[in-house]
């Protein structure tokens, strides 16, 4: 082996983080220096979603979500506590936050005071990316055009004020999990970054000149999926797009300005719940997908843990993702060598044709107005639902193998998962009512005359039009709460729905297993005097709904009529929904881990309502004990992430139904 | 789901008067249920409701419009507007079916925002099934099931040609709701409904040139198609915008009008009385076809029957029709 083939010095390895958070503010900062000192580099922030879209802990609508995803974030003293002892002038956070962004740096911000540090030491992340919430991942709060607005306002002020951070992160991550295809992924991404950028190129406070520098500090957060040579020609055509972006769109030069700067966290869809180990190699190889190219590598990585499809990770678990960067950065040859992929014919005409698609694409969705007007119209969710539903039937059909799934599905006894649902975390119940307890102590600690004069002060900057940073940060000092400050922007900018994109999406091609179903769902109707009718429900805070939408659109092309209300139900609405829709059945989808919780209250309340002869189905991530606890309850069914085969569950809601109405 | 048989109909008549939800929620399960025994229960409940007084004067309103027209959000703006005055408010949403399944996807709109929903408002959709662009079966039931609790009962309709008729004929009011610079107006009168509705409202007025503009283009074609007599209502266009809650107040004024006028004129009778006719036709040749009509003198024959002044309802009239034509095509 020639050593001039090497580069003069090895590359520095990409940042290495996992994203993580849980319970409470206390219980995180203990996770992130333990693994700050086994190795990690970075800390990447998961907030529950109470914090996410913007409610206090004590809100109704927070129930049995506090702490479970993420960590719950209410005031400044749990942000200081978050990050108690871990010196943020040294740090490089990463925070997954979108529709409550501008009040989470806020909060950051007012928290590094604390620690003395000012705001231009700063270095990380805020997400702050809600076209993409809108198309998968759920927890915006706000209508399209004031969320755009609030971005360009952090884009605008940390420009000035917090030069080292990223002010948004464009995430094409979440599109892919929802079912893109790489060139929509591609596409799609482009198109919203183009949004934050006029919106930003239009204000009055963003001199012409500081574009270069505005370019420059927008980066992205990529999927990476087990297709790892078509994802390596993928991040090497954005790479090039991002920068054609820039100089033909923005009038850009500067090459430091044009690279193309983006992270990533493998994929999860991808992640089977059937022999799991599998999933480390998965994990292993979507991480070389990003990595391999070393004109299109990663800036950070975030590896999610094998058994993410059956519960919360343990700290054991997300070591092993740690690990798996670990070997990949330090023990392998892949940080000394050029671009390994620099002339060669396949990823060249590869990428050169991704690129080809995603301008055709990109240009798509700039006609119809933008990524705005392509949410609106609900032309980007509707292209994702119908990818996601090609997909899933090409696993079904055996078109897409998946080992140990619809191939190879023999398995010995797997001794990493004999204990059952001790390889899970389990979030202790106990940490949503102390969480709860500090609030109160909190608020009542506090002076309210200084904090509803700070809220003032927020609500006067919205109605003004001026940068809504500043006077988010004296809020967070005066003690103002997450659920005060997103209660204010809900007064002035309304709660904005999105459309589901289920209604006119394309549906399933016609198969064997389909046709026998609608045959049986016909004859169920005669039955019936009517055809049945389900009830898809999302209750809780969890904005995941790719599932739901997968059912719904299956649901109706096997012949029954669905209602689907979309996201963000409280059990009382979807028990009044039920019963003014006269359902036969009713279907829930959580993905949270608060199924216990909203399940419970969904059942006792169809009994209230004497509608509880009305057969109730879940899905979701549901550990075997919650599973047999809430078939206990009454369930009738539950699925799984290992319950891939659509048309199968389809059979089951003919039977449920046609037992329940005898 | 349970209680079906002797008794049923009687029941539901208490609950529907005590405003019992679940009650309605049967009732209109009753009224879609396909099934022999079911259908003739349905009638007998229809003409319980029909011969009953009723403590309200119910008002029936249809939403139409092309799709992305801002129908549902208009009806939103409209039904938090109500709400603030305490009135009961009931909602049949019609979709369209899957041609290839039969199955449908309800509901994919925006919905009513929490504040509606918590408020008590009732809403049902309906899949359209067979009926290409038009109604569900039934929603004239369902109307009327409504109608028995709610004083506002509305009808949303996605609007694609065949379902304004359809529509028109069982609403006191029609409201097409148009949208900016869709170049809409040509396709209106294409599709040769311009005559139909009552009034017209151009959402999205934030918009600004382009909602005047179209405003502009309904009024004068309008003006082309429309040449009213002297004391006929002239549909007015008005604009809305959903969004920012402009144009609300105006469109209730115009529905009261337009009501007032009707009850006045003694349209709005004339116009129920028409559209319950077409209905019991439509469901007589619906269950016995054309052959089952023609057994007891053809449909010609039957809609004079149904439209013949009486004491008993147009559903008893069915019913008994109905009657008949089993005797007739059953031998012995």
């Amino acid at each position: 082996m020639s050593n001039n083939l090497k580069l003069e010095q090895a590359d520095r390895p990409w940042m290495i983080r996992t994203y993580s958070g849980h319970s409470s503010a206390q219980a995180s900062n203990a996770l992130y220096r333990s693994n700050l000192a086994s190795g990690q580099t970075g800390l990447s922030v998961a907030f529950d979603l109470p914090t996410q879209t913007g409610y206090d802990s004590d809100h109704a609508l927070a129930r049995g979500e506090v702490g479970k995803v993420g960590v719950p974030i209410c005031h400044i003293d749990d942000m200081a506590t978050l990050f108690d002892q871990i010196p943020l002038d040294r740090m490089n956070t990463s925070m997954t936050i979108n529709a409550t962004a501008a009040w989470l740096l806020a909060l950051y911000t007012a928290a590094a005071e604390r620690q003395g540090v000012s705001p231009d030491q700063l270095q990380g992340t805020t997400q702050n990316d809600i076209i993409k919430e809108y198309l998968s991942r759920g927890t915006y709060v706000f209508p399209p055009e004031a969320s755009i607005r609030m971005t360009s306002d952090v884009v605008a002020y940390t420009v000035a004020e917090i030069p080292k951070w990223n002010p948004i992160n464009i995430c094409s991550y979440h599109l892919q999990e929802a079912g893109a295809t790489p060139v929509q992924e591609i596409a799609f991404a482009m198109a919203n970054a183009v949004a934050v950028l006029d919106a930003v190129r239009a204000r009055d406070d963003v001199p012409e000149e500081t574009l270069g520098r505005v370019f420059g500090r927008i980066s992205f957060f990529l999927n990476a999926g087990i297709r790892f040579v078509e994802e390596t020609c993928k991040c090497r055509a954005m790479t090039a797009l991002w920068s054609e972006l820039g100089r033909e769109r923005y009038g850009i030069d500067d090459a430091r300005m044009l690279r193309f700067r983006y992270g990533v966290q493998v994929n999860s869809l991808g992640l089977s719940e059937a022999q799991p180990e599998n999933n480390i190699v998965r994990i292993a190889l979507e991480a070389l997908g990003v990595t391999l190219s070393r004109d299109a590598r990663t800036r950070s990585l975030q590896l999610p843990a094998w058994n993410e499809a059956l519960g919360l990770p343990r700290p054991w678990d997300q070591q092993l993702s740690l690990r798996t960067q670990q070997i990949l950065a330090y023990e392998t040859d892949l940080l000394e060598y050029p671009d390994l992929f620099e002339g060669s014919h396949v990823v060249e005409a590869l990428t050169e044709e991704l690129l080809s698609d995603a301008r055709g694409e990109l240009q798509k969705v700039l006609e119809m107005g933008g990524a705005v007007s392509a949410v609106e119209n609900a032309y980007m969710k509707q292209a994702l639902v119908e990818s996601h539903t090609l997909r899933i039937q090409a696993i079904e059909r055996g078109e897409q193998s998946v080992v140990g799934v619809n191939r190879f599905e023999e398995t010995a006894d797997s001794p990493l998962t004999a204990d059952g649902d001790a390889s899970i975390l389990k979030v202790d119940d106990s940490a949503e009512r102390e969480q709860v307890e500090r609030l109160l102590a909190f608020r009542s600690a506090r002076n309210d005359g200084d904090a509803s004069a700070a809220l003032q002060g927020v609500e006067d900057c919205l109605k003004n039009g001026d940068n809504i940073m500043p006077a988010s940060i004296r809020a967070a000092q005066a003690g103002v709460t997450t659920g005060e400050w997103a209660d204010t922007l809900r007064r002035v900018f309304g709660e904005y729905r999105a459309p589901t994109g289920v209604g006119s999406a394309r549906g399933t091609l016609a198969s064997e297993g389909t046709e026998a179903v609608r045959t049986r769902v016909d004859a169920l109707s005669e039955t019936l005097g009517r055809r049945p009718k389900i009830l898809v429900g999302k209750p809780g805070l969890d904005g995941h709904s790719n599932g739901a939408e997968q059912i719904a659109v299956k649901a109706r092309d096997v012949g029954m009529e669905v209602v689907y209300d979309g996201i963000r139900l409280t059990p009382e609405e979807i028990v009044q929904s039920a019963r003014d829709e006269g359902v036969h059945v009713v279907g829930l989808s959580i993905l949270s881990g608060s199924h216990s919780v909203l399940v419970r209250d969904v059942l006792e309340r169809l009994t209230k309502e004497g509608l509880g002869d009305v057969p109730v189905i879940v899905g979701g991530i549901i550990p075997d004990d919650d599973a047999a606890a809430l078939r206990a309850a009454g369930v009738a069914r539950i699925y799984t992430p290992k319950d891939f085969d659509l048309t199968r569950i389809m059979g089951d809601l003919v039977d449920i139904v046609g037992e329940a109405a005898q | 789901m349970s209680g079906r048989g002797l008794g049923q109909v009687e029941r539901l008549l208490e609950g529907l008067a005590a405003g019992d939800r679940t009650a309605i929620s049967e009732a209109l399960n009753l009224v879609d249920d396909r099934r022999s025994e079911q259908r003739q229960a349905a009638l007998e409940l229809l003409d319980g409701l029909a011969t009953r007084p009723l403590p309200h004067a119910p008002y029936r309103v249809g939403i139409t419009g092309a799709p992305g027209a801002g129908k549902s959000s208009l009806l939103n703006a409209l039904v938090e507007k109500l709400r603030a005055s305490d009135a009961g408010i009931g909602i049949i949403a019609v979709d369209p079916s899957s041609q290839r399944s039969g199955g449908a996807l309800l509901g994919d709109r925006m919905r009513l925002s929490g504040g509606a929903r918590e408020s008590g408002v009732f809403l049902r959709s309906m899949a359209a099934r067979d009926r290409l662009g038009g109604l569900a079966d039934a929603t004239q039931a369902g109307a009327a099931v409504l109608s028995s609790v709610f004083e506002w009962v509305f009808i949303e309709t996605v609007g694609i040609g065949q379902s304004e008729c359809e529509v028109a004929q069982l609403v006191d009011t029609l409201v097409f709701v148009a949208q900016p610079g869709a170049g809409d107006t040509l396709q209106f009168m294409k599709a040769g409904i311009l005559e139909l509705p009552d009034i017209f409202v151009v959402n999205k007025a934030d918009t600004g040139p382009a909602a005047e503009r179209t405003r502009g283009e309904l009024e004068s074609t309008l003006g082309l198609t429309a040449s009213p007599e002297p004391g006929d209502w002239r549909p007015p266009v008005l604009l809305a915008s959903a969004q920012d809650r402009q144009g609300i107040d105006t469109l209730l004024d115009a529905l009261a009008e337009h009501r007032d006028q009707g009850l006045k004129s003694g349209r709005l009778e004339a116009r129920r009385q028409s559209g319950e006719q077409a209905f019991a036709v439509d469901s007589l040749a619906r269950r016995y076809g054309e052959y089952g009509l023609e057994r007891i003198g053809g449909a010609q024959a039957v809609a004079q029957r149904l439209a013949a002044p009486g004491p008993r309802s147009i559903f008893a009239v069915v019913l008994e029709l109905g009657r008949e034509i089993e005797r007739a095509v059953k031998p012995g």
